[in-house]
Order: structure tokens, then C-alpha cells, then sequence
């Protein structure tokens, strides 16, 4: 073949298309959302049929200072990617670690109720179904978090290195999405145990 | 064009100069799409024939009444192995080989979004095939029970549970699955990334190729689809080692549960692996009618109506179950619903055939096997959806010649076509015309041996599953006949393996455009260079290569 379909046949604008790390990370978020509505599924499923106490009325209380340590932590990584774009890359470590000890109160919160209903309740997953249900959601949910601590608590490292300015922005932001989307996911996970389960 | 190719052949005279070690490193720690794919490929072929194997052992042993060639235990491990390697491990990695090697070179890219992701991805899904196959030797456990995984492949619990499912077999099922999924998954992410983000210039999504747009639907079904799977497997295991009850019955748990998670993705798996071949008909059936897909438009809609609806219609696989009237209606009509989409689609390839100037090629031949196996796969589809119906003939042969008219018949054929169209593609080598044909033809004569009378078994009363009948119950001759088609299909697959390891050794040279075709991945040499495209190409309609070839009648000014 002689001819070619070289840029210089056609006279095209350069075309602008969307960045492949917003739709892998897009993608990645809409897979993991399938995979938690199975366990909302699973729980709103079994809510009321567990044969045996203990029932969620009696042991559960919403963690209300948990919730908001967790939602406003969505609020500070914003405020800390915004100052990293913004060039100022001190205050971006000091709000990324607040956003950093914000996720760890809210793991040592889920710690300390499990602790609570486990020796104090006598609720473990094998338990009841509520057991069972409760312990894989929240259980999952809790997962999410201590990965995106990983994630956070790396990033935190190399911002404490000097390794970080705003050109790892766009990066930075994919693992804040992660982190927005772990959030999102309480939110339901909050509704499906503390409001409707009890 | 003609620098591109000199480039690659040097690469490739390069590559033939290095020792042996070497080159086996390289494919080892590759990131390019187009060797992934093709170990893909060539690893769920391997697959293939191991699956193929068990299911002939499987028709011995049914060709005759009261045959007692493979005991029972043994008959269950066989047809659990035959569906789960199947549907994972040929089935899966075929068709995500075919997206990995195609997308990016009918796009105009150098590479997928993720390349890195890409790789991990694949060895993921290879040592997850490799676990299921481990479990032969490693599924004795603590109880010397057990050892390959014989619960079925939707593994209805709580067949499964612990006190059911001793030993570990179970668990290779388990695990193995999953990690195959994750694997799966990663692919899909790095298929919809490529194509949003990596198209070349004046590539709009309305000119995509068609095969494209499936494999951007198929990725989105696995992305929504695969995780159901993953996460009952999850709770399985929650349940088999933590003491869960999630499908545990004697605690309050509802095996009907599992079935439910199980067809949430196991319906939609079946459109995970019939869309692609819905694409390759897409791409091969207007190159070999040398005209263009009737319908492009319509086309695109229907295959994504397609993938929505596929969403919801699991619980037609649970009719008999005895679910509420309500939820009886619903799931038949959405599952009769499917085939609206699925007509347009044949009759617009059947438009496309329409007045065009056919050429009875290999790949054209396995195509059209396809249409006439697909729409009859179709038309039993649409009875089993009638709910009174499939009472009567639910867990009958009946369904298992239904759906292997659909994974054979359709998918399976437009396998082999894709694999004769771009063979020469991949390896700058035609296959041999006449060996494809007494491939396409005794495997055509097989398949309807095989699965034909299966159909009439089925509504003589066969139930599946069984591995032994008794004489004088009208079975014998149907079942027969089946197993001897049997023979007639692995003759077909031993004269495609002797065609490809020919055509790698002697086989004519293809050059880079052997069919006068018209996507992208015709402009580039045979076997295409690493980075595909010395210059990112730039389109300006479907068929770029057709404004090429046609200058002074470019499709851009019809479109």
C-alpha cells in the first residue's frame, strides 16, 4: 500500500478526549458499587430473620462521631488537592494528614464497636444472621477504608519526602475519587444498618 | 507504510536471533496488547481441548444405556470441570484475547489505557485457570475428600456449605473463579479506558468499528456483572470458614439467595460471551459481502439495549423455583423482550448479506453457520422463557442443547471465524482454505449430530446431569447419535490444529491486507509492529482503508 492515513491527508482540530486514569478510576468505582450492592442486597434480604438474639435494636447504636469524621474527611482531601494545585505544598501534607487521621479515628471507631459487641454483646459473625450480614458489610466497608489509608498513608510519605508538587496532582486526585466513593459507600452502608436495619 | 513493515521485520529477525530462554522471557514479562491477547488466545485454546476431552469422556459414557465406563463421583467432577472451564477459561479469555489484540489497532492506539494492568491481568487469570486444574491434586484436604470441584458450575448451595461440601474441592471452585474475575475485570476497565480515551484523531464513537462498540458493552457487563459472582463467593467462603450463614438453610438462611447472586451474573455472562461474537459477524460478515453493515445506527442501539436488558432477566433460570406471579411475569416478559434487539440484529446482518458479492471464504462460512445456529438457538430461547414451558422442561436436555446451540453454534463458530480472519493478521500467515473447509464442515455436521437429538432427549424427559439411563425409556438412539457427532466434531478441531501449526510453519504469506478489508488494523504489516502504527492514523469514516483504496469515492462524503 502506497497511500497512507497519515495526519496530513485531513485538516482535524486536535481532539480532546477525556484522561484514561478518570476512566479507569470511573470504571473501577462503578465495579466496586456492583460488588457492595450485593452485600446492601444480602443484608436488607436477611433484616428481621435472624432466629436468635442478640437483634440490632438492642446492641446497635449509629456512630454518629465516626460518620462525621469520615464525611468531613471527603471535605479536607478536597481542601488538600486544591492547595496542592495551587502550588502550596505544605499545607496540602498538613490537610492530607488530617484527612489521614480523620480515616484512622473512624477504623479505631469500627474497632472499638466491634470490640463493644463482641465481648460485651456476644455477637460474632456466627452469631445470627445479623451477625453474619452485619459483620461482611461493615466488615467490608472497613476493608475499603484501611486501603485507602494504605494509599493516603503513602502518598503522605513521599509528600513528607518533598516528592510530591502539583504535577502528581491528577494522580492524587484519582485516589481522592477512591476516597470520595469509599465515603459515598457509608453513607449506604449507615442507612442499610443504622436506620433501616434497626 | 512501507518503513513500517522494513521496521518490523527487522524487530522480528531480531527477535528470531535471540536464544530460546530469552524470547520465552520476553512473552513472560510483555505488556504488549498484542502478545497478551494472544496468549490469551492461545491459553483458552489449551483450555479448550482439556474441556472438549471431558465432555467426550462424558458422551461415552451416555452413548449407551447402563454404560458404566465413568462412576458417578467422577461423572460430576467431569461436567463441573467441562462448564467452569468453559465459560472461565475458554470462553472468557478467547473473547478478551480478541479485545485485547483488536481494539487497540482497529482504534488507531499504540497500546491499551493500562498496559501494566493489562499483564496483571492476564497472569491473574492464568494462575486462577491453573488453580482450578491444581485442584486434581491439592483438593484431598483434611478429609481426603473429594478432589476436583463437582458441585456443578452454578454450584447451587447448600450443596456447597461445609457439611455437604467436604474436604477442598469446593474451595479450588471458589477461588480459583475469583481470581479469574478479578483478572477479568482489570480487562474490562483497560478495554473501556482504551476506547474512551486512546481513539486516534477524527475517530468519533460514530465511527467506531462495530465490533468495538460490543467490546465496550461487554466490558461494561463484566464491570456490573463479575462482581455478584465474587461477592456470593465471598459470603460462601464467609460461610464455609468463619461460620457464616449466609446460605446456611438450618440457620435461617436462604439457599434461594445463591441463586439469585449466581444468575445476576450468570445471565449476563451469557451476553459476555456471545456480544463479542456478535462483533466479529459485524466486522467479517460486510468484508465477505463487500458491502457496508446495513444499519450501523441500529445496529450500535440494539447491541446496547442488548447489554441493559441482559440485566434484567436473571430469574429466568429460576421459574421452578416458584417464585410469585408477579415476579413470573415480569422475568418473562424482559426475557422475551431480548429477542427484539437480537432480530434487528440478524436481519440487519442478513441485510448485509442482501445483494452483496459474496465470497465463500473460511471465515465467511463459519459466519454463516453462526446466523442460521444462532437464530435457532434464539427461537428456543424464546420457549424456555414462557414460564408454564420451562416447568415442563427445566433441568431437561432440552436446556443443554438450547444453550450450547448458543455457546457452540454461535459463539464457538464465530470463534473460529475470527481466528481464520485474523490469523493472517497476527502471524502474516494465511490459513490453509482447505483444510478450513473440512474444518467448517465436519465440525457443522458434528455439532448438529451432537446437539440436534439432544433437543428431542429433552423433551422426551432426559433430565441433565445424569450420568446413566435404562434401556426402553426412547433414549438410546438419541443419545447415540449424539456421542457419535461427538467424533465428527474432534475430527474437526484435530484438522484445525494441524492447519494452524502448518500455516506457522509453511503457510503462504498473507501480506498486510489479504481480505480487501477496511478497518484499521489492515493498514499495518502483518504481523503488526510493537507500537502498531508508525503514525497515529486520523479517520474520516467507518471504513478508512475504503477512502484510502477509493479516493474519488470516499464514504466521508455519505455518511
Amino acid at each position: 500500500m502506497s497511500a497512507s492515513l497519515a495526519p496530513s491527508v485531513y485538516t482535524f482540530a486536535e481532539s480532546e478526549r477525556p484522561a484514561r486514569g478518570r476512566v479507569g478510576m470511573l470504571c473501577l468505582i462503578l465495579t466496586e458499587s456492583s460488588f457492595f450492592s450485593i452485600f446492601v442486597a444480602a443484608y436488607l434480604f436477611y433484616i428481621g430473620k435472624s432466629l436468635t438474639g442478640p437483634y440490632p435494636r438492642d446492641v446497635l447504636s449509629p456512630p454518629i462521631v465516626n460518620t462525621i469524621c469520615l464525611l468531613s474527611s471527603s471535605v479536607t482531601i478536597v481542601l488538600a488537592i486544591r492547595n496542592l494545585r495551587a502550588g502550596a505544598r505544605a499545607r496540602f501534607a498538613l490537610w492530607w494528614l488530617i484527612t489521614l487521621l480523620l480515616g484512622v479515628e473512624f477504623i479505631l471507631g469500627t474497632a472499638a464497636e466491634w470490640y463493644k459487641l463482641i465481648y460485651r454483646d456476644g455477637l460474632t459473625i456466627h452469631t445470627n444472621l445479623f451477625g453474619t450480614t452485619y459483620y461482611s458489610l461493615v466488615g467490608l466497608h472497613a476493608f475499603h477504608v484501611s486501603v485507602g489509608l494504605i494509599g493516603l498513608g503513602i502518598v503522605l510519605l513521599l509528600a513528607l519526602r518533598g516528592s510530591v508538587d502539583r504535577r502528581h496532582a491528577e494522580r492524587i486526585e484519582m485516589l481522592s475519587w477512591y476516597w470520595h466513593f469509599v465515603d459515598c459507600v457509608w453513607v449506604v452502608v449507615f442507612l442499610t444498618v443504622y436506620v433501616v436495619g434497626r | 507504510m512501507a518503513g513500517s513493515l522494513e521496521t518490523a521485520l527487522a524487530l522480528e529477525q531480531e527477535e528470531v536471533g535471540l536464544p530460546r530462554l530469552e524470547r520465552v522471557h520476553q512473552w513472560v514479562v510483555t505488556v504488549d496488547h498484542k502478545r497478551l491477547g494472544l496468549m490469551y488466545i492461545g491459553a483458552g485454546l489449551l483450555f479448550f481441548v482439556v474441556a472438549g476431552l471431558q465432555a467426550a469422556t462424558m458422551r461415552m459414557q451416555l452413548a449407551l444405556p447402563d454404560n458404566h465406563l465413568v462412576p458417578p463421583a467422577v461423572f460430576n467432577r467431569l461436567l463441573t470441570m467441562h462448564g467452569t472451564t468453559m465459560v472461565f477459561l475458554v470462553g472468557m479469555p478467547i473473547l478478551t484475547g480478541f479485545f485485547n489484540y483488536l481494539v487497540p489497532l482497529m482504534i488507531g492506539a499504540r497500546d491499551m489505557a493500562f498496559p501494566r494492568l493489562n499483564a496483571f491481568g492476564f497472569w491473574l487469570w492464568f494462575f486462577g485457570a491453573l488453580l482450578l486444574y491444581f485442584s486434581y491434586l491439592g483438593a484431598d484436604g483434611l478429609y481426603g475428600a473429594g478432589s476436583a470441584p463437582d458441585v456443578g458450575w452454578f454450584a447451587y448451595a447448600p450443596l456447597t456449605e461445609r457439611a455437604f461440601s467436604r474436604g477442598n474441592s469446593t474451595d479450588y471452585w471458589i477461588l480459583s473463579i475469583f481470581l479469574t474475575s478479578v483478572g477479568s475485570t482489570a480487562t474490562a476497565i483497560n478495554i473501556i479506558a482504551t476506547t474512551i480515551s486512546l481513539r486516534c484523531e477524527g475517530m468519533t464513537l460514530n465511527k467506531l468499528p462495530v465490533m468495538v462498540w460490543l467490546a465496550l458493552v461487554t466490558a461494561f457487563l463484566m464491570l456490573v456483572a463479575l462482581p455478584p459472582l465474587s461477592a456470593a463467593q465471598v459470603m460462601l467462603l464467609l460461610d464455609r470458614y468463619m461460620g457464616a450463614h449466609f446460605f446456611d438453610t438450618q440457620a435461617g438462611g436462604s439457599a434461594l439467595l445463591w441463586q439469585h447472586f449466581f444468575w445476576i451474573f450468570g445471565h449476563p455472562e451469557v451476553y459476555i460471551l456471545v456480544l463479542p461474537a456478535f462483533g466479529f459477524a459485524s466486522e467479517i460478515i460486510p468484508v465477505f459481502s463487500r458491502k457496508v453493515i446495513f444499519g450501523y445506527q441500529v445496529m450500535v442501539a440494539a447491541s446496547v439495549a442488548i447489554g441493559f436488558i441482559s440485566l434484567g432477566v436473571w430469574a429466568h433460570h429460576m421459574f421452578a423455583v416458584g417464585m410469585s406471579p408477579a415476579g413470573n411475569a415480569f422475568f418473562v416478559t424482559s426475557t422475551m423482550l431480548v429477542a427484539v434487539p437480537t432480530g434487528i440484529k440478524i436481519f440487519n446482518w442478513l441485510a448485509t448479506i442482501w445483494g452483496g458479492k459474496l465470497r465463500f471464504r473460511v471465515p465467511m462460512l463459519f459466519c454463516l453457520g453462526f446466523l442460521f445456529q444462532f437464530l435457532i438457538a434464539g427461537l428456543t430461547g424464546v420457549i424456555l422463557a414462557v414460564a408454564p414451558f420451562d416447568w415442563q422442561l427445566t433441568d431437561t436436555y432440552f436446556v443443554v442443547a438450547h444453550f450450547h446451540y448458543v455457546l457452540v453454534g454461535a459463539i464457538l463458530f464465530m470463534i473460529f471465524a475470527a481466528i481464520y480472519y485474523w490469523f493472517p493478521k497476527a502471524t502474516g500467515r494465511m490459513l490453509s482454505e482447505r483444510l478450513g473447509r473440512w474444518h467448517f464442515w465436519l465440525l457443522l455436521i458434528g455439532f448438529h449430530l451432537t446437539f440436534d437429538p439432544l433437543h428431542l432427549a429433552g423433551l422426551y424427559g432426559m433430565p441433565r446431569r445424569i450420568y446413566i439411563y435404562q434401556p426402553g425409556r426412547g433414549l438410546e438412539l438419541f443419545n447415540l447419535i449424539a456421542s457419535l457427532g461427538v467424533a465428527f466434531q474432534a475430527a474437526a478441531v484435530l484438522l484445525f490444529i494441524i492447519n494452524v501449526v502448518r500455516s506457522l510453519l509453511v503457510g503462504a504469506a498473507a501480506g498486510d491486507d489479504p481480505w480487501d478489508a477496511w478497518t484499521l488494523e489492515w493498514t499495518t504489516s502483518s504481523p503488526p509492529p510493537e507500537y502498531n502504527f508508525a503514525q497515529p492514523p486520523m479517520v474520516k469514516s467507518r471504513r478508512p482503508l475504503w477512502d484510502l483504496k477509493h479516493p474519488d469515492d470516499p464514504d466521508w462524503s455519505y455518511e
